[in-house]
């Protein structure tokens, strides 16, 4: 499936799991709520897959070189910091898309973010302690991010224009406020207390994976188990009936596209805190990967479906993939056609599924 | 005949040029099914939309036992017992039968004693024992409406109108996109309403369903009102012909 020469290329297996990979996959109990069936084989397949990739990538590294891919903590530590920022802004992304709408200024705001971040940290370290610059970074890099995102929601909602066209213009409006504030170079950032949460660890885990990890289990509980997450839902399927029902559809829609902001705003935070420099840049190749995250991740881009788990999956899935191919020595280029043929087979999969054993279609 | 659930008096409406209603008078009982009948054009949806607060009336009143109203959405509309289904339903195909009953008025809990989180037993309870009362029992709760057959969805728009206990239930061409047992099945959920004493206004282009539930049946002709007959005391042929006129 990367179109590798070498057999068994990783997630050739894809189409039928054996019975030790389903073992590896992680259970399908995903705390109280109840999923559709569907849903669940959605999110079950996108986790069976990474596991079945994981298989790959160890068969492939155990026969190329002797060696061990997946019990090798530096690889296991690598990936999930790597996974980081792409997911922050997938997990964000989800939450649009089963909104039936998309954001493709994501990856800019959080350039934007990152910048922002990384002047401010400078400017108040002049004059307060390291920890409390920070803390003020933290806040500008999430305040600068949710003045593109309440643009967005405005447009989408109250304006009605296509969340296609309207986060298209927002994508430049931030490309080039981003760039004009660091002056088009990077934004290099001395500051002790931002490099210790970028490269520290709390037994053995670093903090940015704890931070995003505590934050997307709070997005999870967000889209699972509150009415906000409910409406998210029965909008993507049919935006009259939402109405119809009551809610305050143009509500949702703009706080949906703050929210999605307010995730690129933290993951261009914490991407200025990895590399102690903000780039205007810095998310500009993560935009797609987000939108692949949530397709790999079970999700319909006709909105209406999709789940934070399964898009953390997919998030997974293009990180394992990237980082698994320069670890076997792959030149970097079969990571963009891999991706893609991932993208490709998840959505062929899901479509097929529906026709399937998706029940009948009414009317 | 109990005092009126419902009564429309000398409603008139207007878009623009357009006469869509004139001077159209109609009344509804607890436990009384109207059908409403017409040609194509002939104002019927216009006359319920007037009545579920899309749109407001030229002239003419809307009462609601006894007391006039003037409804600026049908949210306030409902608000006073009024439930429209619309023909294409108006539920989220992807929630199951439950989210849709509650679907802007969910039910919330605590988890761990703090937590607020959506009460999903609750909404499945609720929307079993909601089916159960229109005689539809469900055991796949959790299914998406995706999964039902056309008349088992007419079921849950119903059901929603039901559990929020609507006194008047409005709509429009029930049955039109329906196979011949699901139409019974609609037709013997608007029996269960008139039973449990609810109001029904129900549009229908075919007789054999005004005939075989209503209690009485309005014809509107272009807009004006060509007759109401009580259903034990006409004939499909003296419909048609109030229908078509001459
Ligand atoms: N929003 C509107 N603007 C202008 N004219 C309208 C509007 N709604 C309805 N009309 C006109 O009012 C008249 C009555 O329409 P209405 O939809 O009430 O008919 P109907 O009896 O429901 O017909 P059908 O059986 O085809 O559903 C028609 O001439 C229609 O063109
Ligand atoms: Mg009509």
């Amino acid at each position: 499936m990367t179109s590798s020469p070498q057999p068994p290329a990783p997630g050739s297996s894809g189409s039928g799991p054996s019975a030790d990979q389903i073992a590896i996959a992680p259970p399908a109990d995903h705390g109280a709520g109840k999923l559709s069936l569907l849903q669940q084989i959605a999110l079950l397949r996108a986790w069976l897959f990474l596991a079945a990739l994981i298989l790959g990538f160890e068969i492939w590294a155990r026969a190329d070189f002797g060696g061990t891919f997946l019990f090798n903590p530096f690889n296991v530590q690598s990936i999930a910091i790597f996974a980081v920022v792409p997911l922050l802004l997938a997990a964000g992304q989800t939450f649009v898309i089963i909104s039936a709408g998309i954001d493709l200024s994501l990856g800019f705001i959080m350039g934007l973010a990152a910048v922002v971040a990384a002047h401010t940290v400078n400017w108040a370290g002049g004059f307060m302690s390291p920890p409390m610059a920070v803390v003020m970074g933290v806040c500008a890099a999430i305040a600068v991010a949710t003045i593109p995102g309440l643009i967005n929601g405005l447009l989408v909602a109250r304006l009605k224009v296509p969340p296609f066209i309207g986060t298209l213009g927002m994508f430049g409006v931030c490309r080039g406020a981003a760039f004009l504030l660091a002056n088009g170079t990077t934004v290099p950032v001395r500051n002790s207390a931002l490099s210790a949460i970028g490269n520290g660890r709390f037994m053995n885990v670093p903090y940015i994976v704890i931070i995003a990890v505590v934050f997307v289990l709070i997005l999870h509980y967000l889209l699972s188990q509150t009415r906000f997450g409910q409406h998210n839902y029965a909008i993507g399927a049919n935006e009259q009936a939402a109405r119809r029902a009551g809610i305050d559809v143009k509500g949702h829609l703009t706080k949906l596209y703050v929210l999605s902001a307010v995730c690129a705003g933290l993951a261009g935070f914490l991407y200025t805190a990895r590399f102690s420099a903000g780039a205007a840049q810095a998310g500009e190749p993560l935009l797609l990967d987000s939108v692949a995250a949530v397709v790999i991740g079970g999700a319909s881009l006709f909105g209406g479906s999709g789940t934070i788990l399964g898009t953390v999956a997919g998030a997974l899935v293009i990180a394992v993939i990237q980082y698994g191919l320069v670890f076997l020595n792959v030149k970097p280029f079969w990571q963009f056609i891999s991706v893609g043929v991932v993208i490709i087979i998840s959505v062929l999969i899901d479509q097929a599924q529906r026709n399937y054993g998706g029940g009948r279609q009414s009317e | 005949m109990s005092e009126p659930l419902l009564e429309v008096r000398h409603l008139s409406k207007n878009f623009g040029a357009v006469q869509a209603l004139q001077d159209v008078s109609l009344a509804v009982a607890p436990g009384e099914v109207v059908a409403l009948a017409g040609d194509n054009g002939a104002g019927k949806t216009t006359l319920i939309k007037a009545i579920s607060g899309v749109y407001r009336p030229s002239s003419g009143e809307i009462l609601l036992k006894g007391q006039p109203v003037d409804f600026g959405s049908p949210q306030e509309a409902r608000e006073q017992g009024i439930e429209t289904i619309y023909q294409d339903l108006a539920l989220a195909d992807n929630l199951s039968i439950g989210a849709n009953i509650f679907l802007g008025r969910e039910p919330m809990r605590r988890a761990f004693g703090f937590l607020p989180v959506l009460d999903r037993r609750k909404m499945a309870e609720a929307a079993k024992e909601t089916m159960a009362l229109l005689d539809f029992h469900v055991n796949r709760m959790e299914a998406p409406v995706s999964n039902f057959s056309g008349g088992q969805r007419q079921a849950v728009a119903i059901g929603r109108a039901v559990y929020w206990n609507a006194q008047i239930l409005i709509m429009d061409e029930p049955t039109a996109a329906l196979g011949v047992p699901e139409q019974r099945k609609v037709i013997s959920l608007i029996h269960q309403l008139k039973a449990q004493g609810r109001g029904v206004i129900f549009i229908s282009h075919n007789l054999q369903d005004i005939f075989a539930v209503s209690d009485r049946i309005v014809v509107l002709r272009r807009g004006v009102a060509a007759g109401e007959r009580r259903i034990a005391e006409t004939t499909h042929d003296e419909v048609v012909k109030l229908m078509v006129g001459g």
